[in-house]
């Protein structure tokens, strides 16, 4: 009996959900429809963005204001401290290792995810099995980040020499007749941050990713028309010039929203690092450390200071992106 | 103030998001009673195992007063509670596997004091001093401690320790003696694992607070741990490389330093029951014998004795940990659950189920299933000096913080001088 009240509360609930905003739609369009021409017109768009925009405003920009307005507070959001969280932000020795592998992160996930998918989907576009092919590479896109870093600390789990591998890499490794390696441990210093752990952490993100890259791109090579390679081939183009010379600069335009994508997305990944290291072994990024300031030793402020910087470092590559629609749409 | 702004304005758009999404189950589900059943809110890290064992214990409690506990076992819980409570909707009861932010909750006034409903008298006959005082803020008792573990032992198998002549040391240089004589049999002395996922680091740090307690002695083990010392002291540097001794070098160590660092610390205790043992010591809290083997006899293949004394003849300090309750809603059903706490009876109940030990002094250590967890008893029980785990006391920041990534950095291979003043430049300036 619970049950079934749950469920008939549930389906009452969208029902009055969804159809009170469409009876409100409804309701203002009716009530703008009434208004002098000259004013319809002008209220009519405001009708059905409005509400849109104020949802909007509420969830997305008055809590950036107030993260911002944090960022200048201390741990309890109580004394104001300037630039403080900012300094920290810069000069901590733990966040100075994060934002060098954040940069290592963006070339190296956004560098091989497009290219990789970009072959793929070049060389899929010639094969007959491409749909199954496809799906494959595509599946891990379907899994989601902690349930992926589970997997992946398998690929690289490490047993003393002498136990039984139970990780992939070991396993091969040892059969080989070498030492085990702790992957994620080894330290590789750059800067005080580690670049075996940090590759091995973003393998698993490229692994994710590279499937997403492909579709999209293989989207775009099939947009190129077949006559102009044909051309291309008449005039004696082999297939890398063909390659370089024309599907790059025909798909460039996806190429860049698929980097912007990888870039934003890398941005704010922290849930990899936090399952499979805590940031330990200098792994560290940005995004998990802000979790960390916020959450783990509760210090609004440097977390909010942490997350603006983020923000910030997003900005450009959205403005880049808006700038680019816009010359896109001019030129249709 | 600020932050309760935020998450009102954030609760309000997720109630109007969800318009009609409330419903009355609450008196739905009464029925036909004409009592609405009472209840009290439990929020506690217990999830899986731990939490049926919490529950066949409150079970008794539902029985004789009607009383429902709800529970809630959440494994984030240092991050969920803070975030109930602001949000204005605490639980009842909830349990703190660290006093430090039971104190920080009773400063910001935030919990009910146990005086308002128990007498001074009644707690005092339960709990020794040290204990209480542990649950305080400004002399006000505000936590019922419920489990304690003893964290300052060393496993050993008693039979192997036997077939190879090996005795248990009395000192610390005894047991450094034991070490290198296992070593120059061919053998690799110590399981030592420190991997915990999210947690990583607190079997170091806890190492290092043992360290501290026998090297330093309980009163600059206090001053460290209320910052009244610097990180840089020499104090805690020496107990880091006394800890390092042991964890950096890779005959010490199975699977060397990689060993260390990689090895979940459920699993390294292993180590001692295989055939032959990959090592014959380790220093790990009274619980770790819930990761023991299914086949692994307690007092046949597993004993432990205490982490010895620097010298000869000098008292055993014992590094804890536990659990305590505390109350955030005085509602009549909550202070019948922690009257119910607060007497012998679930204690009892939880130390026949094993694999527990209780600070409370009306437990008889008759209760206890088994001579190794009566020994653990009688050890907290006759001992002189108790300390608190010190990383749980310490500034999440610092505890919970740079001081587990410090001792996974040491380890790592980063130079110590730097990873001290790291730790000590994250010391917050405001508490």
């Amino acid at each position: 009996m619970e049950i079934l009240g749950r469920v008939f509360n549930v389906f009452l609930a969208i029902a009055v959900g969804s159809g009170g905003v469409i009876a409100l739609f409804i309701a203002l369009n009716y009530a703008v429809e009434r208004l002098p021409y000259k004013w319809r017109s002008r209220l009519l768009p405001w009708v059905f963005v409005g509400p849109a925009l104020l949802v909007l405003g509420l969830i997305l920009v008055i809590p950036t204001l107030i993260t911002i307005f944090y960022s200048f507070f201390g741990p309890a959001t109580e004394t104001f401290v300037g630039l403080k969280n900012y300094i920290f932000a810069f000069t901590n020795n733990d966040m100075q290792v994060a934002l060098i592998n954040n940069v290592l992160w963006i070339v190296l996930v956004t560098g091989v995810s497009v290219s990789v998918g970009l072959i793929l989907a070049v060389l899929m576009d010639r094969v007959s099995y491409e749909p199954i092919a496809k799906s494959v590479i595509f599946t891990p896109m379907a899994i989601s980040f902690v349930g992926a870093s589970v997997i992946w600390r398998f690929v690289y789990a490490y047993r003393p020499e002498g136990d039984n591998q139970i990780g992939l890499l070991n396993a091969i490794v040892t059969s080989l007749g070498f030492d085990p390696v702790g992957w994620l441990v080894e330290r590789v210093n750059f800067l005080g941050a580690n670049v075996l752990g940090t590759t091995a952490l973003l393998a698993i993100m490229i692994w994710l990713q590279t499937g997403f890259c492909m579709v999209l791109l293989s989207a775009a090579v099939k947009g190129i028309p077949k006559d102009m390679i044909e051309a291309a081939r008449i005039d004696g183009a082999n297939e890398f010039q063909i390659f370089w010379r024309i599907t790059i600069p025909t798909i460039r335009s996806t190429m860049t929203v698929v980097a912007t994508t990888i870039i934003v997305l890398v941005l704010k990944l922290f849930d990899i690092v936090w399952v499979m290291t805590n940031g330990n072994f200098g792994t560290e990024v940005v995004a998990s450390r802000m979790i960390k300031e916020m959450f783990k030793f509760n210090n609004y402020g440097r977390g909010s200071a942490i997350a603006t910087i983020l923000l910030i470092a997003v900005v450009p590559i959205i403005i880049y992106n808006i700038h680019r629609f816009r010359k896109q749409e001019e030129n249709q | 103030m600020g932050k309760k702004v935020f998450l009102a304005t954030g609760s309000i758009l997720g109630l109007s998001l969800l318009l009609g999404a409330c419903t009355p189950t609450a008196e739905e589900s009464t029925g036909e009673r004409a009592e609405p059943t009472r209840t009290v809110t439990l929020l506690s890290p217990m999830t899986g195992e731990q939490k049926q064992q919490l529950e066949r214990v409150l079970a008794p409690f539902t029985e004789a007063t009607g009383i429902e506990v709800a529970y809630e076992g959440a494994n984030a819980f240092a991050t969920v509670l803070p975030v109930r409570v602001e949000s204005g909707d605490p639980p009842d009861v909830a349990m703190f596997p660290q006093p430090g932010l039971l104190q920080r909750f009773a400063q910001a006034g935030e919990l009910v004091p146990l005086d308002t409903f128990m007498s001074r008298t009644q707690l005092e006959k339960s709990y020794p001093r040290q204990w209480l005082e542990l649950g305080s803020v400004n002399d006000r008792a505000y936590g019922l401690w419920y489990s304690a573990s003893v964290k300052s032992l060393v496993w050993y198998n008693p039979q192997e320790f036997q077939r190879q002549g090996y005795s248990i040391p009395q000192t610390w240089s005894e047991m450094m003696q034991l070490s290198e004589q296992i070593v120059d049999d061919g053998k690799i002395p110590w399981c030592l694992g420190i991997d915990s996922g999210e947690t990583t680091g607190w079997v170091g740090t806890d190492w290092i607070e043992d360290i501290m307690l026998r090297t330093a002695g309980a009163r600059v083990y206090d001053q460290w741990v209320n910052h009244e010392i610097p990180f840089t002291h020499s104090a805690v540097k020496n107990a880091f490389e006394e800890f390092g001794e042991i964890a950096r070098n890779s005959e010490y160590v199975v699977g060397g330093v990689v060993g260390v660092l990689s090895t979940p610390y459920g699993d390294s205790v292993n180590g001692l029951f295989r055939q032959p043992p990959r090592c014959y010591l380790h220093r790990q809290g009274s619980f770790i014998e819930s990761f023991f083997p299914q086949d692994v006899t307690l007092g046949e293949d597993a004993d432990v004795f205490p982490l010895p004394p620097m010298s000869e003849g000098e008292d055993v300090p014992l590094l804890v940990a536990g659990d305590v309750f505390a109350m955030f809603n005085d509602t009549p059903e909550a202070r019948a659950l922690m009257q119910y706490l607060a007497s012998p009876k679930p204690h009892e109940a939880w130390a026949r189920l094993g694999g527990y030990l209780s600070p409370h002094r009306q437990v008889s250590l008759d209760t206890y299933p088994n001579e190794v967890t009566r020994r653990q008893a009688e050890l907290l029980m006759n001992a002189e000096t108790i300390r608190f785990d010190g990383s749980d006391l310490m500034p999440p920041s610092v505890g919970t913080g740079t001081f587990w990534s410090g001792v996974v950095n040491y380890l790592n291979g980063k130079e110590l001088d730097r990873v001290l003043q790291n730790i000590e430049d994250s010391w917050p300036e405001e508490s």
